[in-house]
Formats: structure tokens, C-alpha cells, sequence
């Protein structure tokens, strides 16, 4: 049976009607629009779904829409704040983190995670703090450069304030 | 022009589609969604070789939401394929009239008002199946007796392709040295992580516009044509971001066409998005061969002769698998001078998924076979095999008869920075190994088996009253960076900034056509347009801005960064703003438009263009496992005059790494042709943890067929990795390698295999 669930996604409420059976991944989609979380395995395998839900990274696939109730979800819609772009996003602009860009919202939303809960990875970190996103495209030497210049950028911003 | 004159071409700039691609904002074929819109799902065989004997779509069509179920009755019974000039070789149906030919084939296509109902309704289709006996291997497959795959392919021989020049036989019986050896490569999904899909809209007024992820708009709208017998200019193809293609999505696909089916029959929007079982096993996938080389030399490390046997894996349809294996043969001679070469290549049908198009098109296989040999060659005859390489590397303008001239090529230098490298490396721990691969590839493919009468590559610049550029170009970004590079040499060319220039792409019914991105064609092709077309438009301008610089007549006039001025003397001139409006008013108020085209003419049966590399692969091998570890991959390249060098390092990065998980991980496996592991957790393609330290030393070169002599830069990388790490792998344990994938467990074997026959040979060494 449908039922009404409220979310929290990007910091805003939502309340929709979803299945049982329903993925966070099929809600933010399908029922809500935002297509920047992306699907593409369906199995938990690719990380192209990444979202972070409650400060963790999860894919969006694996989580029934009904347990991400009262959670605080970010996505990638939501990084940026305003017109001004997260330091994650710019640095995968400057640093050429992204080819075809299907799995760059969820390596975005990895690497967020990562740097949520350690600001100074060490390269073998970030490594493994991406390791369950895949990418075809970049071979992930950019996307690691990426990541390791967004941490200086955001110490940088930290030690200012 | 001098490198440093450049003001936009070779500068460190971000991707135009950056910020789209990092806010979530770029939309793919798989985002979108139409009023109206049902759902399209394909039902396939479970057979790898079975007659249809009836298909009974009722049950289907009574589920409720279940708009129409089609067959191939429901078609216009024509066959698919991208040799237009070649009917025989149209050989795939798409929806299957009489028989299946591998698990995967697509015999029923059905539309609902949702997702959940149109999976529901698949399995309310009855097929009835007369099973056939199958054939799975080439080698097998070959022989008499077996079953026909396609009724008129005799022993299945799908295609044969010859390349010869010299005399191999009265060469060999020259050599000091011969070497016969057997390869075999292994097959390699594409693993694009944007599945294929499209969402077709048939209207009322009897036109159809599909927006699909693909590698070639063009190719997309033309094959549609044939299959569904509209004209061209009454379908739109529209081409949104593209979530990788890697050589799979240049043929029509089954989503495309069974989308535009549904949508024709129904005249509403159908979308049909394949599933990531579907992508692992009823698509393409790149082709295994099986090769049988012979080497010939002379003492003194002069290649002589080489003789190359081959039987690639074809699969149930020829799809671009003809190429594969003529490229393979053509590249089996790289990057070296033989006088003597002779190629055989055999292209079987079997009942597997269809091998095709995949990203180094047939080079990949080709240069794991010869630089293997290479090295086992250079030991036999005592010699370093960086030196028995530069001995007999390719050289600028080099000829190979009746195939090709090698215009720029710096290979020499290139096998010179890596000796150079590897001697600064140094002694190397306990089972590590180096190992080194030489390569080179193609600009672009002289080839129209799609028989169209345009120019290859076209585009159209606008110039506006503002000062910005409009730039239409049919070329397809898929990830690989040519919306960026384009729009550069567009800026260099016209003087403009990078962010004055407004590209339009991806729309059939808009922009020039272009044939698209495989081959490494872009860059050099779509980039020729580009210029020319820039040329065009900066030429009305000059000859607007002459009048008011008044120049004398012995002065060039020239835009630089929005400044129109004289070319030698740079401080007098007028602004580019100024100049445009000019321009516009003396036109009647219309646009400034150039237009540029490029077809490569007078080049040789292959490429204008050929770029050359080396890659040294160090790797670690634990004896107890069997497993490689990457430890370093250096590369040493040239590509001409560097466009986008952030673009470039990413294609070296991301082709390193593909062809390092071919070599090592990815292993495609089947059982009576059915894929066992068609998924990311059993099939493995490296992650951020498996990729280790990358060296890039470009090496500079100068191609004058390229825009501003550029050339190839991005399949070329897939190249090298195999042949490197096998060498590698041998130089770390001395184990060779020939049958690929390099898996742990084919080295733990090998390793073993040598700890018997050593133990065997001791004692009577001992004796001696």
C-alpha cells in the first residue's frame, strides 16, 4: 500500500506518496525530480547514487525511501549554496575530475562524506573513501587531485574563520 | 605560430560542461521524461540458438496498462547494419523474425504505463522455441558439421580481411632468427555507467524525435531511417550528455529502435532504459582473437618480417566487428618498419553477444600480441628491448605500402624518455618488474560504411551583434572533452575568449553533420571544421576592419583577444566589438556566418593522422597469490600541438586505466553464452585503490594535417597496457603470459609450472 512519508532532502520538507517497496534513489528521482543522483547499477555496486543521509554516505539504491524518513538528506542538488559553487564542485571544474559526469554526483557526495569526517585525507584515504564509486572515464587520478585540492581550499577556509 | 602566441589553445582551463556536470544539473537521456510518457521493456532469448516457432503476446496485452506488445511481424522485416554498402553484412534484425542467436536477442518489445506493469508483462509473453545447437568458440565453430549461425555464411566465416606487402615467406628464409608464438586476448565490456536508453516521440504530423545517449547522432538518425523507412529529415535525434561510450554506442541499438517502434505504433512518447544485466549481455562488447605470429629478424636486431594469423570472436552479428579486424591486422605491424608483412584475418559468427567497436579498436589486441613477442624476441637475440625497439621504430614520413603514410611521429623520443626513466628508477625490489610497450593510433578512420555523401566533419560559427559566437557542430561530447577542445580552436581562431563562444551540439535538425566520436576522430576532424569555419567568419570581419586601419597593403591583419590589428604591429588596432557591429550593418543586418567542412583526402586506406607513445608499467607480483599489484605506469607520448591538456591527461589517465583492468581483472565470463558475471560486484573494473602513481612526459611534435597540428589522444592509451604488463609481469617473476586476462590464478599456474620443470632440471645440472 502507498503511504505518505515526509523527507528531508537539501533542507527542505517534502511529503509524498511512495511504495512500500520504493527506493530513496526511485523518491528523489521520480517523485521529486532531482536527477542528479544517478542510477545505474541498482545493486549498491557503482556508488552512482551516493547520497548522505544522517552525515554518511549510502547509496540511494540500497535505502528503502520509507528508512530515510526523518533523515537529513543531502544530494547533490544541494552542495552548492547559492550560485556559489561547494570547493569540492570547483575543484573538480579546475582539476578535471569528471569526464562524462554520470558518477561525478556521487563521487561529489563520497568525497563530502569523506571530508565531513576528516578534512586532511591522506591520499591512500581518499582512496578508499571513493572506492565504492566507480568511474570509467578518468582512470580517478583527477578525481583523487580533485579532492586533495578541495581539502586544502576548505582548511584554508577553516583556519581564516 | 609559435606555441607561446596561443592565447586560448594549450592553456589549463576548465571544462565548458563543468559546472552542468558538477550541480547535477546536466541532463542525460536517462533523466528525461516527457508528458505522457510510457515505459518500453524487451523481452530476449534465453536461448543462445533456438527457431521461433510462435510468439503469443496475448496474456501480455490483457495486463492492464499494457498499451501494445510488438514482434517482428509488426516491422518492416529489415536488417540492421552499420556496412550500408554491404547488404550481406546487414545482418541484424533487431527484433527476431525466425531465430534467436544469443542469449540477449531481443524478440518482443512492449510499452505500459509504468516500469513495474512493463517488467510484469515480459513474462506474460509466450515464446515457443525450437532449440538449435550452438556454437561458442571460433575455433570450433570454424569446422564442418557445426550448426549456421546466419544461413548464407558458410563454416560461419563472417569476414575476411587480407593486408599484405613485401614477400613474408622469402623473407623468413632470410631471418637468423624465427619466432612462432600463439595469443589469445580476451574480451572487455564497455562498462559505460550511463546504460543505453532513449525516449522516442512519434507525432501526429509523422515525424520522430529521439533523444538517446550516443556516440553519433548522425549514425543514430540514418540507421533509423533504414529500419523504419522515414526519411532522414523526418527524424530528430537529439543527443543530451552522455554517460560514456567506448566504442558501444555507435550502432543502433535495441532501446533506440524498439523505442521508436513502440512510439511509431502508438504516437506517444516511449522511453526504454536497458538494465545493467541487459548492458553486460545484449549490447557489444570488444573482441577476442586468437593470433598465430611470426617474427623474423637478423642477429643485429633488424626486424624483418612479420606474419599474422588471426580469428576474432564475432559473435551472433557483424555489427563494426569488420573493422576490429582489419584494424587489428593493420596495427599488428605497429610501431615498427617490416618490408615484409602479411596479415590473415578470420571473423567467425558464434552464438555469444556480438563483438564490436570497443575503445582501441582492434589495437589493443594487436599490441599485446606484438610487444609481447617483441620482448620475447629481444631476449632470444640478446638485446635490450627499448634498443631493438628504437632500432626498428617507425620514423617520420614513413610509407607502408598500399595502407598508410606516417606523416609526424616521434617514437624514437618517446622510447628514449622511458629508457631514460627506467635507468633513473633504478634496481628494483624483490618481484617487482618493468615492463614497456610501444604504440601508436589512428586520427580518425578514413572509413564510410555508412556510405554518407557529407563531408565527415562540418560545423557552422555565427558571429552576433554582440560579440558572441554562436558554434554549431554535429561532433559528440560523450565524456571524452570535445565540447571543450572545439570550442577552443574555435576562440583561438577567431580571437575571441572561450566564454564568448556558445556552442550548440547534439540536435540532428540543427547542426552540421558530423560523424561522430570513435576513432579518436574529433579532435583533428570536427577540429579542421571548426577552424575552417572560424576562418570564414574572421575573414568577413578583416575585411570589414581593413577599411577602418587602412593598412598598407604589404600588413596582414589579425584578432587576438577581442583586438583586430595589424599582425606585425600589434598596438595599432580597433576592437573586436566594434568591428562585429560594423561587419553586421554592412551586411544588411545579418549575422556573420562561417562555415567549415573536413574529409580526409589523398591519406591512405586508414587515418590522416597517427599518434606514437611508449608505456612502462611497474608491477609487483606476490608468488603466493599470483596477484599484480600496479605499482607505477609512466608515459611517454605525442599528440601534436596539445589543445586541452587538462582533457588530454584525463583520456591518457582513464585509457591507462581501462586497458590495465582488461589486462588484469575484467574478465567477461559464459557458459553456453550466457554471461555469468553481467554485474559490477563479479565483474571487476579497477577502482580508485587499484590505480596507482601516473607519469605523464609529453613529447612534442608538429602533425600538418591536425588543427594547429594536433593529432590523436583518445583511444591510443588502451593501447600499450596489456603488452607492458605482461612484460612486466615476466621481468618482476619470469613468467609469460600469452593467454590473456593476466589473472592471478593463470600466474600462481604458471608460477608453479616453472617451480616443476626448475626442480626437474636441477639435479642434472648438478651433475654437470
Amino acid at each position: 500500500m502507498e503511504r505518505i512519508i515526509s523527507l528531508r532532502v537539501n533542507k527542505e520538507d517534502y511529503k509524498v506518496m511512495v511504495r512500500p517497496g520504493e527506493s530513496l534513489l526511485d523518491v528523489l528521482r521520480n517523485r521529486l525530480g532531482m536527477t542528479g543522483t544517478k542510477e545505474c547499477c541498482n545493486e549498491g555496486d557503482c556508488g552512482a547514487c551516493t547520497v548522505i543521509m544522517g552525515g554518511r554516505a549510502v547509496n540511494a539504491c540500497l535505502v528503502l525511501a520509507v528508512e530515510a524518513e526523518g533523515e537529513e538528506i543531502l544530494t547533490v542538488e544541494g552542495l552548492a549554496r547559492g550560485s556559489a559553487l561547494h570547493p569540492l564542485q570547483e575543484a573538480f571544474i579546475k582539476c578535471g575530475g569528471f569526464q562524462c559526469g554520470f558518477c561525478t554526483p556521487g563521487m561529489l557526495m563520497s568525497a563530502k562524506a569523506l571530508l565531513d569526517e576528516n578534512i586532511d585525507p591522506t591520499e591512500d584515504e581518499i582512496r578508499r573513501g571513493i572506492s565504492g564509486n566507480l568511474c570509467r572515464c578518468t582512470g580517478y587520478v583527477k578525481i583523487i587531485d580533485s579532492i586533495k585540492e578541495a581539502a586544502s581550499v576548505m582548511r584554508q577556509g577553516e583556519s581564516d574563520e | 605560430m609559435s606555441k607561446s602566441n596561443y592565447s586560448v589553445i594549450g592553456k589549463r582551463v576548465g571544462n565548458v560542461d563543468g559546472v552542468e556536470k558538477v550541480t547535477g544539473g546536466a541532463k542525460y537521456t536517462v533523466d528525461m521524461v516527457l508528458p505522457n510518457m510510457l515505459h518500453g521493456k524487451i523481452l530476449r532469448s534465453p536461448h543462445p540458438h533456438a527457431r521461433i516457432l510462435n510468439i503469443d503476446t496475448r496474456r501480455a496485452e490483457q495486463l492492464p496498462g499494457v498499451k501494445i506488445v510488438l514482434t517482428a511481424k509488426d516491422t518492416l522485416g529489415r536488417k540492421n547494419g552499420i556496412w550500408r554498402n554491404f547488404r550481406d553484412l546487414c545482418d541484424e534484425e533487431i527484433l527476431c523474425r525466425e531465430k534467436v542467436r544469443y542469449v540477449g536477442d531481443a524478440v518482443a518489445a512492449l510499452a505500459a504505463t509504468d516500469l513495474e506493469t512493463a517488467e510484469k508483462a515480459l513474462d506474460l509473453i509466450d515464446v515457443e522455441y525450437e532449440l538449435l545447437p550452438a556454437a561458442f568458440d571460433p575455433l570450433d565453430a570454424l569446422h564442418d558439421g557445426m550448426p549456421h549461425i546466419h544461413e548464407d555464411f558458410e563454416r560461419n566465416m563472417n569476414v575476411y580481411r587480407q593486408i599484405e606487402w613485401g614477400d613474408v615467406e622469402e623473407a623468413f628464409s632470410q631471418c637468423d632468427h624465427i619466432r612462432e608464438d600463439t595469443f589469445y586476448c580476451s574480451s572487455q565490456a564497455h562498462g559505460c555507467l550511463e546504460p543505453h536508453c532513449a525516449l522516442a516521440s512519434f507525432s501526429h504530423d509523422g515525424k520522430l524525435t529521439v533523444w538517446t545517449s550516443t556516440q553519433s547522432a548522425y549514425y543514430t538518425q540514418l540507421l533509423l531511417s533504414d529500419m523504419t523507412g522515414l526519411r532522414e529529415g523526418d527524424i530528430k535525434v537529439i543527443k543530451p550528455h552522455v554517460g560514456g561510450g567506448f566504442g558501444s554506442k555507435l550502432s543502433l541499438d535495441s532501446a533506440q529502435y524498439c523505442a521508436a517502434l513502440l512510439s511509431m505504433k502508438l504516437t506517444r512518447p516511449v522511453k526504454i532504459v536497458l538494465t545493467r544485466a541487459e548492458e553486460f549481455g545484449a549490447t557489444k562488447r570488444r573482441t577476442a582473437i586468437h593470433y598465430k605470429v611470426k617474427l623474423g629478424a637478423m642477429k643485429d636486431g633488424t626486424l624483418v618480417a612479420r606474419k599474422v594469423q588471426a580469428i576474432t570472436e564475432g559473435g551472433a552479428y557483424t555489427a563494426m566487428g569488420g573493422t576490429a579486424l582489419y584494424l587489428t591486422g593493420f596495427f599488428s605491424s605497429f610501431p615498427y618498419k617490416f618490408d615484409h608483412y602479411q596479415y590473415d584475418g578470420f571473423r567467425v559468427y558464434t552464438n555469444n553477444e556480438t563483438a564490436s567497436a570497443c575503445r582501441g579498436f582492434g589495437a589493443p589486441q594487436a599490441n599485446f600480441v606484438s610487444e609481447s613477442q617483441i620482448d620475447m624476441m629481444a631476449e632470444d637475440l640478446g638485446i635490450d628491448p627499448i634498443e631493438l625497439r628504437i632500432k626498428n621504430a617507425i620514423t617520420p614520413n614513413h610509407e607502408i605500402p598500399g595502407q598508410a603514410t606516417i606523416r609526424s611521429c616521434e617514437l624514437r623520443q618517446c622510447l628514449e624518455a622511458i629508457d631514460k626513466w627506467i635507468k633513473e628508477r633504478g634496481p628494483l625490489p624483490p618481484n617487482h618488474g618493468i615492463g614497456v610497450s610501444a604504440y601508436g593510433f589512428m586520427s580518425g578512420g578514413i572509413f564510410n560504411w555508412i556510405d554518407t555523401p557529407y563531408a565527415f566533419s562540418s560545423a557552422l560559427v555565427k558571429i552576433n551583434v554582440d560579440g558572441k559566437v554562436d558554434l554549431f557542430i554535429g561532433a559528440n561530447e560523450i565524456g571524452q572533452g570535445s565540447n571543450t577542445t572545439l570550442s577552443m580552436i574555435c576562440a583561438e581562431e577567431l580571437g575571441v575568449r572561450l566564454e564568448d563562444i556558445t556552442l550548440h551540439t547534439g540536435d540532428t535538425s540543427v547542426c552540421p553533420v558530423d560523424l561522430g566520436a570513435w576513432g579518436s576522430r574529433q579532435t583533428l576532424m570536427s577540429g579542421n571544421a571548426v577552424k575552417m569555419a572560424a576562418l570564414e567568419a574572421k575573414k568577413q570581419l578583416l575585411e570589414v576592419a581593413f577599411h577602418t586601419l587602412k593598412p598598407n597593403v604589404v600588413y596582414d591583419l589579425d584578432i587576438k583577444d577581442r583586438r583586430v590589428h595589424l599582425a606585425e604591429r600589434p598596438r595599432r588596432g580597433i576592437s573586436y566589438f566594434d568591428v562585429v557591429k560594423d561587419a553586421i550593418r554592412g551586411k544588411e543586418g545579418q549575422a556573420i556566418i562561417g562555415r567549415g567542412h573536413y574529409t580526409p583526402h589523398g591519406k591512405g586506406m586508414i587515418s590522416p593522422a597517427y599518434s606514437f607513445g611508449v608505456q612502462a608499467v611497474e608491477v609487483k607480483v606476490d608468488r603466493q597469490t599470483g596477484k599484480v599489484e600496479l605499482k607505477k605506469i609512466v608515459t611517454a607520448h605525442e599528440c601534436g600541438q596539445v589543445i586541452n591538456p587538462i582533457g588530454l591527461e584525463g583520456q591518457v589517465e582513464g585509457a591507462s586505466v581501462m586497458a590495465a583492468g582488461w589486462a588484469l581483472t575484467e574478465e567477461l565470463k559464459s557458459r553456453n553464452g550466457k554471461i555469468l558475471n553481467g554485474d559490477f560486484r563479479d565483474y571487476k573494473m579497477l577502482l580508485a585503490e587499484d590505480v596507482p602513481e601516473m607519469i605523464l612526459i609529453e613529447v612534442d611534435s608538429y602533425e600538418p594535417e591536425g588543427p594547429y597540428g594536433a593529432k590523436e589522444a583518445g583511444e591510443g592509451l588502451t593501447v600499450p597496457g596489456a603488452g607492458a604488463i605482461a612484460n612486466a609481469v615476466y621481468n618482476a617473476v619470469g613468467v609469460r603470459i600469452t593467454q590473456m586476462p593476466l589473472s592471478a590464478e593463470k600466474i600462481l599456474q604458471a608460477l608453479e609450472e616453472k617451480k616443476r620443470t626448475q626442480k626437474e632440471v636441477d639435479p642434472f645440472e648438478a651433475v654437470a
